[in-house]
């Protein structure tokens, strides 16, 4: 099988400075994997790097065997952007439809979607006139809505009631049950120990790329809030925050 | 090219135009109201005999002008809204060819376009007694190819704005000087030398060429249909340019 993303040696220059600076890291297949950093470290860099609209200075990305941004990816690949990007004056179905006209995909495929964000009852509504939080579960439906083999989510849960982010968490596990990878990015640590596998980012390197539990052990702690505080401090004091995850 | 995603990528456009109803009416009603506005400031001109009439002449290359200066405002602003607002971002992740995208405006706006040139040609014709000797049919047509060509020069230019006050900018530049170049004006066999290259290289010349010889010929003839084709091949031209500037990836 391998793995669903592989990156290696990554480097990315945005405006003059060095956002990801070598990054290297795997993401398995159907599982979701979080990634998981303060603001402005390069999550969604990383993130524009893997679905292939990011130019890069150094480095490879391999997306299911493909090079990132391969045009035969587009197919397999949603990608929900950190605003959301739908547009504002159509409604929320017909968004929807025309996401999935471009994957190919039917009008029942897109209304299923639309329900499975919980927006059944919004889906005639201009996009416009929604909250912010409709608004981004709207664009996470377009997302979902080709089937994509893999998953790339930048904070689909920021603005999200919490009834409806654990709904959408276990939305998330029973796609990767299902098959698909998941790539989610999120700044609120409770997420984190949602998912299968954790890649902690800061400053534009990964200081962290294991399971929670393994993460927890490593740090000595239970709380994943206090065990990444450490891995950082380890990181800066000796340089050797990679081996201690 | 995919019929499929190109046909989804117009409707798609057209729906979000049709949820617009203010733009809808502004754009069927102020043509009308300008076309107003010239019949009666030309309504006492005399008129020298065995010519036609300054509203004729200047009503029938004005049905050009709509299009081409509306839909270079509206592809440029609403490219650009498809640019910061992240869906073109997600749509360069998709399936989408940049050229389903492009041709998707071309062919939408140049129907809102067409659309746009029947309803003004209509008043022109039977409100205000527009006379032309070649068939009104042919004068829609010219239209609509303006406002493709119209959406091909906004689609190409913004790929160089990066923020709406850019975008609204370009309009002087890219419109202002073919609309005083044309030969409405100043005929250009009149005009300096060097004013005439400029104008033989500016795709709105030919348009209104093709609108005066309908003006003043019952059949098309040879000089419309070659001043057509230039039209059309500044149009694939400029959106071939705007596919070409479009990047998938970005910095």
């Amino acid at each position: 099988m391998g793995d669903a993303i592989a990156v290696r040696g990554l480097v990315v220059n945005r405006g003059g400075r060095r956002v990801l600076d070598g990054i290297d890291a795997a993401v398995p297949r159907g599982s979701v994997t979080g990634l998981l950093g303060p603001s402005g470290s390069g999550k969604t860099t990383l993130m524009r790097a893997i679905v292939g609209v990011q130019v890069i200075a150094a480095g490879t990305v391999t997306v299911l065997g493909l090079p990132a941004g391969a045009a035969q990816l587009r197919h397999r690949i949603g990608y929900l952007t950190q605003a959301p990007s739908v547009y504002a004056d159509l409604t929320v179905r017909e968004n929807a439809h025309y996401f999935a006209a471009l994957h190919g995909r039917g009008r029942a495929e897109a209304d299923r979607a639309v329900a499975d964000v919980g927006l059944a009852d919004a889906a005639h509504q201009l996009v416009n006139d929604l909250s912010g939080g409709q608004r981004s579960r709207a664009s996470l439906a377009c997302a979902l809505v080709g089937e994509p083999e893999l998953i790339v989510l930048d904070e689909p849960t920021v603005g999200q009631d919490p009834v409806l982010r654990a709904d959408l968490w276990a939305r998330f596990h029973e796609l990767a049950a299902a098959g698909a990878t998941l790539l989610v990015s999120s700044h609120v640590m409770d997420e984190a120990a949602r998912c299968d596998r954790l890649l902690l980012i800061r400053e534009g390197r990964l200081i962290a790329d294991d399971t929670p539990d393994a993460i927890r052990a490593a740090a000595g702690v239970d709380d994943l809030d206090e065990a990444f505080l450490r891995l950082i401090r380890a990181g800066e004091s000796g340089g050797t925050g990679r081996e201690a995850a | 090219m995919n019929p499929r995603i190109l046909s989804a990528t117009v409707g798609r456009i057209l729906r979000q135009l049709r949820h617009d109803r203010r733009t809808v009416a502004l754009l069927v009603v102020v043509p009308t109201v300008l076309l107003t506005l010239v019949y009666y400031m030309y309504n006492d001109q005399p008129t020298p005999p065995g010519q036609p009439s300054a509203f004729d002449q200047i009503a029938l290359v004005m049905l050009g002008f709509f299009p081409f200066i509306i839909m270079f405002l509206v592809t440029s602003i609403a490219m650009l809204r498809e640019r910061t607002t992240g869906t073109l971002e997600r749509l360069l992740t998709t399936p989408l060819a940049k050229v389903d995208l492009l041709f998707g405006y071309g062919i939408a706006f140049g129907l809102a376009g067409a659309v746009q040139a029947g309803v003004a040609s209509a008043v022109a014709y039977w409100v205000f007694g527009l006379h032309t000797a070649g068939s009104s049919g042919l004068v829609i047509l010219i239209a609509a190819l303006n406002a493709v060509l119209a959406v091909a020069l906004g689609l190409l230019c913004s790929a160089f704005a990066r923020t709406e006050f850019q975008a609204v900018q370009f309009m002087p530049v890219v419109v202002a000087p073919q609309l005083l170049l044309c030969g409405l004006f100043v005929p250009r066999d009149q005009m300096a030398g060097w004013l005439q290259a400029v104008s033989d290289v500016l795709p709105l010349s030919y348009a209104v060429e093709a609108l005066q010889e309908v003006g003043a010929h019952a059949e098309p003839t040879g000089t419309m249909w070659r001043d057509l084709v230039v039209v059309a091949g500044a149009a694939v031209l400029a959106l071939v340019l705007a596919s070409a500037t479009l990047r998938r990836r970005s910095g």
